[in-house]
């Protein structure tokens, strides 16, 4: 069913009776072309792609919960291709013009806003690094502005601007074409998309082992029984080491919790994204109303997914000192997702260890902005067992090589 | 506010403490050949378990760096103890 204005007026009139289900529920089948394990947005896009741009529709998605409820859908949606590295520059920005297009290529919105983002300066010494950042975007082919002080001012008024502020603001790389999206629509929309063209989706079902024959990955084994694939794909984000235990192999990544908060709803105060790397802290505002903030990693590796009190006060405490106005705003809830951290905090796209089993993890704070590319990427990897140029640096052999794509600058703060 | 266990200091809040890295990490004999394989496992690849998890870890304000063992999911510290060796 195509959503559309017509049919929500149609829908409406007739009591909302007519809509179907946006994706089945089926049993898994014993074999596919492909498995891809993971249903977070990046699972679900790369569903999506290689059924629709190369022709393969044998494929299932399998997650051990529910879509989109890993980090897809506990992340503070930031959507940006500000980085620093032309090797970055081409991924994310591919994910940008993705992101452009893809409510209507989807037919389903996925709320991309472009309101724009800025990463304050704190200092001349930051506005010299700031201008060299914008000088690379720029090289990069990416649009990116350097704000002077009363610029910033201009954009977001509610930042701390006083004479005594412990960060005075000098100005601010901008990104214009930035902005945030709808996390479960994203999901939602790949996962309609994909069950339309074919793909089966299946939920509450758990990898538990990497069935390998010869050498080779044949499928995997689940809480559903076992599942053949002509190749497999892992999409698991913070539990990709536990898969590469299964499969006998090792990743560079580190899982660690992020953490996030959003207040009440309050009435329209910040039309943008605004990022203090010097307090560790960003923030915008939901079109909802609800302020949401993040910040950086907590500081102890784990598998806990949920907040905790260190990052909660380093986090509020810098939202309250970057937007004073902001103090009295209550929470109304706060969580944590646990990500994928690699040494470079660039992601890993590329053949694992053992043949006919992929990755696509190490997305770390930052892959809610890359799912389109991602998944595109990824599809393409899998349907040609080749890459695509774009993904090429990203693969697991540049840790060997020692061609690190180091980006801890562009994502050193979480979104 | 969690607090870990300094072998030295005794309990004290975790934010005193860094993680360093996993227990049993040997840094590769670099007087014989060591394979760029080698050498990037020691480098970046991690245990990472989802579980008990055997560290080292040091406590920020008197130096000490030992070893930690806890569980990754509860946040529950197991046992502590130091790496140096007792003083003769
Ligand atoms: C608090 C927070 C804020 C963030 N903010 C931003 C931001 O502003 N902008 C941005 O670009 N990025 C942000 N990120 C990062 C972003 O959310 C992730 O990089 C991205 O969502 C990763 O997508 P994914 O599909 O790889 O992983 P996920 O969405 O985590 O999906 C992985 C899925 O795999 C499933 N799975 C795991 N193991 C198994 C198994 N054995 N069997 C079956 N299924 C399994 C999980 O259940 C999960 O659903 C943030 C993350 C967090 C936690
Ligand atoms: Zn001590």
């Amino acid at each position: 069913m195509k959503y559309s204005a017509f049919s929500i007026l149609r829908e409406g009139l007739r009591g909302h009776r007519g809509w179907a289900k946006a994706w089945h529920n089926p049993t898994p089948k014993d074999t596919y072309d492909v498995v891809i394990i993971g249903g977070g947005g990046h699972g679900l896009a790369t569903a999506y792609y290689l059924a629709k741009n190369h022709g393969v529709s044998r494929v299932a998605v399998i997650e051990k919960g529910w879509l989109g409820g890993g980090n897809t859908g506990r992340n503070t949606t930031a959507i940006r291709s500000n980085y620093f590295y032309p090797q970055s520059t081409a991924l994310y920005d591919l994910s940008v013009r993705l992101y452009e297009d893809l409510s209507r290529e989807l037919n389903y919105n996925v709320m991309f806003s472009q309101r724009g983002i800025m990463t304050l300066a704190h200092s001349e010494p930051d506005m010299e690094m700031a201008a060299r950042q914008v000088n690379a975007m720029q090289l990069g082919g990416v649009d990116a502005e350097l704000l002077n002080r009363d610029q910033v001012r201009k954009y977001a008024p509610l930042l701390n601007f006083r004479d005594d502020a412990r960060f005075p603001i000098h100005g601010a790389t901008w990104q214009g074409r930035a902005g945030t999206g709808r996390h479960d629509a994203v999901a939602w929309g790949y996962a309609r998309a994909a069950d339309s063209l074919g793909v089966d989706i299946i939920q509450n079902c758990a990898v538990t082992g990497v069935l390998i024959e010869g050498g080779v990955c044949k499928g995997v084994e689940t809480s559903q029984g076992l599942i053949r694939a002509g190749k497999v794909g892992a999409a698991v984000a913070g539990h990709s080491t536990n898969l590469a235990d299964m499969a006998g192999y090792s990743l560079p990544i580190h899982s660690y919790a992020l953490q996030a908060f959003v207040s009440e709803p309050v009435k329209p105060v910040m039309n943008t994204v605004a990022l203090s790397p010097a307090l560790g802290v960003y923030f915008s505002q939901s079109d909802k109303g609800g302020i949401v903030v993040g910040g950086g990693l907590d500081r102890v590796p784990s598998y806990g997914q949920r907040g905790n009190t260190p990052m909660h006060d380093v986090v509020l405490g810098g939202l309250v000192e970057m937007a004073p106005i902001l103090a009295k705003v209550k929470l109304l809830r706060h969580w944590g997702g646990i990500v994928d951290v690699t040494p470079d905090s660039s992601p890993i796209i590329g053949p694992s260890p053992v043949p006919g089993l992929y990755l696509n993890c190490g997305w770390g704070t930052g892959g809610f902005k890359a799912i389109p590319a991602g998944g595109y990427l990824f599809a393409h990897l899998l349907a040609r067992d080749s890459h695509h140029e774009i993904s090429r640096p990203f693969d697991l052999d540049r840790f060997q090589t020692g061609h690190l794509i180091d980006e801890s600058a562009a994502s050193g703060i979480a979104h | 506010m969690q607090r870990f266990p300094c072998p030295f200091c005794g309990l004290r809040d975790e934010r005193e403490f860094s993680y360093v890295g996993d227990f049993g990490k040997v840094r590769p004999d670099t007087k014989a050949r060591v394979s760029d394989a080698e050498w990037a496992a020691y480098l970046y690849d991690q245990k990472n378990p989802k579980g008990q998890s055997t560290e080292i870890w040091v406590h920020l304000p008197c130096q000490e760096y030992f070893k930690m063992t806890r569980d990754t999911v509860s946040m529950d510290v197991i046992d502590a103890a130091p790496l140096r060796k007792p003083a003769q």
